[in-house]
């Protein structure tokens, strides 16, 4: 079958008109008429509204209340739905979490700076580079360190490829909820290969505390250019092969198209980021806005939706995974030879040879894995661009060996607020696509 | 025209100088620490000025500075999209009666966030819909992440072993 060319419903703004332009985003007033009709209900609201209806209704059939979940195929985890349904139509819901809660900003509080990267990879399982890359940010911004340039490239790419594989996830669990079995496969093909490089540089295919605060745990192995290399070459057609699957599919188009709309005011009242809220047409992407680690270098293009919609969300995704490409390329191509993490004997200890005729860096190992390093007292906040959304990473520094305070701005968490302004007044089996068109990871949203 | 931290600090001085406590800079950050009753009305304007436009609430989350008066604080990041610049809100509330006023009626974005931070800190959003846990569970005793919770072995409930490590937690005479 030969693969047709995907028609892009979505406008690619070029650089240069991404930047600050005036009347591109809703006004603060738009955005408070749409915050004060908004609810964001907990399930004690939904089963008392239940119980108010079913009074003043005799008939004893004005509504009922739905558990879905929390151990549901298609709630992504264990995320449990209060749903008040009448008939077929959802007339309200409530997500409730904290299933997962284990309690990972309360354990880096007692981890030393660098030992508290490996609680980081638990949070979004889906994007552990981007995560490592959100603390050792922060981090570093309370240290102010300078990161050499390889280590910089490096960052940007394995964000990248960690995007694409987020996306793949997002992408087959989605098609898979909507019945499309054989893109779910595709997409589990190529995120092995992605895997496979995650475990050639770090070691762990998921959990892989690669991106640390000073640099990266280890030099990129040899094989690793070509090993990118070929995936990238690979991957453009892959895109194209799912994008003929579903792109143009009448059921799929049945059943995203108009499905979970939100507009650009109310999904900026209830905090939505990343494609969720690129696909109401607000172009913010933390990556153009606030760039970090040399986003600034790379040529890429904002992808924005203009109806808010699932099949949007989708076409915002996939545009993105073909920009995500083109700058592991970019910094692939450019990638610099030299050090991998920072000179700062403060901050990074000494190579092994240094040790052998260097007493300051015998000193310097042994201080810095026995006790750490300690930044200054202070806080700092860091925002990237994760595969959900903005990913704010707040450390508060108490001039100790130890984070004082963590605390994730997980974007799942707070996309989740979204979900019952999206399912209102919907059919109950359209809340299957929104919710994976939101794409929680319940890691992520529980800590 | 871009916004730079000594424009918002003195617009923001010349509207609410009493209600601002305190202001710092750290690694280019602009931190205002406010009077509790100031939060509302400096939120609204942040996001409502035509001047500053931070529309996104970005984050809140709480602290617990154990040994210090006030001893929790409130940190709200408001991003402006238009003019890419943050500026980082405090609100500090006292250990004996820590009361905040809300911002979730007018921000739904902070809904879930205070009820985070409630569940984590015990700090009161006077005026939020519905305060109540969120992570954890209901009958939790405690508030986790303050820094004088002890931190204990828990130890795992099967069903043989239910009952007595029921009756064993502190609200089990409740």
């Amino acid at each position: 079958m030969a693969i047709a060319e995907p028609k892009p419903q979505i406008s690619l703004l070029p650089v240069a008109a991404t930047p600050a332009r005036s009347g591109a985003f809703p006004s603060g007033q738009a955005i408070a008429a749409a915050a004060s009709e908004m609810e964001v209900p907990s399930p004690r609201q939904i089963v008392a509204a239940n119980k108010r209806r079913i009074q003043n209704d005799p008939t004893g059939e004005g509504s009922m209340v739905l558990n879905m979940g929390p151990h549901h195929p298609s709630t992504h985890g264990v995320l449990r739905l209060a749903v008040e349904l009448a008939g077929e139509t959802v007339l309200q819901l409530a997500p409730e979490v904290g299933f997962l809660h284990t309690g990972i900003e309360k354990t880096m509080e007692s981890k030393s700076y660098q030992k508290a990267v490996v609680l980081t990879d638990r949070t979004d399982y889906l994007g552990p580079m981007i995560n490592n890359l959100s603390y050792a940010l922060a981090v570093e911004k309370l240290l102010d360190c300078e990161i050499p340039p390889r280590a910089q490239v490096a960052r940007v790419l394995f964000s990248e490829l960690t995007r694409l594989n987020s996306y793949l996830v997002w992408l087959g669990t989605h098609a898979l909820d909507l019945a499309a079995m054989s893109v779910f496969l595709y997409c589990f093909r190529e995120r092995e290969y992605l895997l496979d490089i995650f475990e050639l540089v770090s070691g762990a295919r998921m959990m892989t505390s690669y991106i640390r605060p000073g640099g990266l745990a280890y030099d990129l192995p040899a094989e690793f250019k070509p090993t990118v290399q070929r995936f990238l070459d690979i991957m453009p057609s892959h895109i194209d092969e799912y994008e003929a699957l579903l792109t143009e599919n009448p059921i799929w188009k049945e059943r995203t198209i108009g499905v979970g709309k939100i507009s650009a005011a109310d999904a900026l009242a209830v905090g939505l980021t990343g494609a969720n809220l690129r696909a109401t047409g607000v172009a913010y992407d933390v990556r153009k806005l606030f760039p970090y680690s040399g986003y600034e270098n790379y040529d890429f293009k904002l992808v924005t939706g203009t109806q808010g919609d699932t099949y949007d969300r989708y076409l915002v995704r996939m545009a993105e995974m073909r920009e995500s490409v083109k700058i592991a390329q970019q910094a692939l191509n450019n990638l610099p030879d030299g050090p991998y993490a920072t000179s700062d004997r403060k901050i990074w200890p000494p190579s092994k040879e240094e040790i052998t005729y260097s007493m300051e860096s015998l000193i310097h190992h042994f201080k810095l894995w026995t006790e750490g390093f300690k930044p200054p007292v202070g806080d700092a906040y860091v925002a990237v661009e994760s595969g959900r959304g903005e990913l704010g990473c707040y450390v508060v520094s108490d001039g100790s060996n130890k984070p004082w305070r963590v605390h994730f701005r997980a974007p799942s968490f707070i996309n989740l607020q979204g979900l019952p302004h999206m399912a209102k007044g919907q059919i109950f089996s359209d809340l299957i696509a929104m919710i994976a068109s939101l794409d929680p990871v319940l890691g992520e949203v529980d800590r | 025209m871009a916004l730079t931290n000594a424009g918002v600090l003195q617009t923001l001085q010349t509207r609410f100088g009493a209600g601002i406590l305190g202001t710092s800079e750290f690694r280019g950050d602009l931190a205002l620490t406010l009077d509790p009753q100031a939060l509302i009305p400096v939120a609204l304007f942040l996001r409502e000025a035509p001047e500053l436009q931070y529309i996104l609430l970005s984050s809140v989350t709480g602290v617990d500075y154990y040994g210090r008066e006030p001893r929790f604080e409130v940190v709200y990041h408001f991003t402006s999209l238009e003019h890419a610049h943050h500026v980082v809100l405090k609100v500090g509330a006292n250990e004996a009666d820590p009361h905040i006023p809300s911002l979730a009626p007018m921000f739904p974005t902070a809904n879930y966030q205070e009820r985070e931070i409630y569940d984590m800190f015990g700090i009161i959003f006077d005026g939020h819909p519905d305060l109540q846990r969120i992570l954890m569970p209901d009958e939790w005793d405690g508030f986790p992440q303050r820094k004088d919770q002890p931190l204990v072995y828990e130890e795992v409930a099967f069903t043989f072993n239910h009952d007595a490590i029921d009756a064993q937690k502190p609200y089990a005479d409740k």
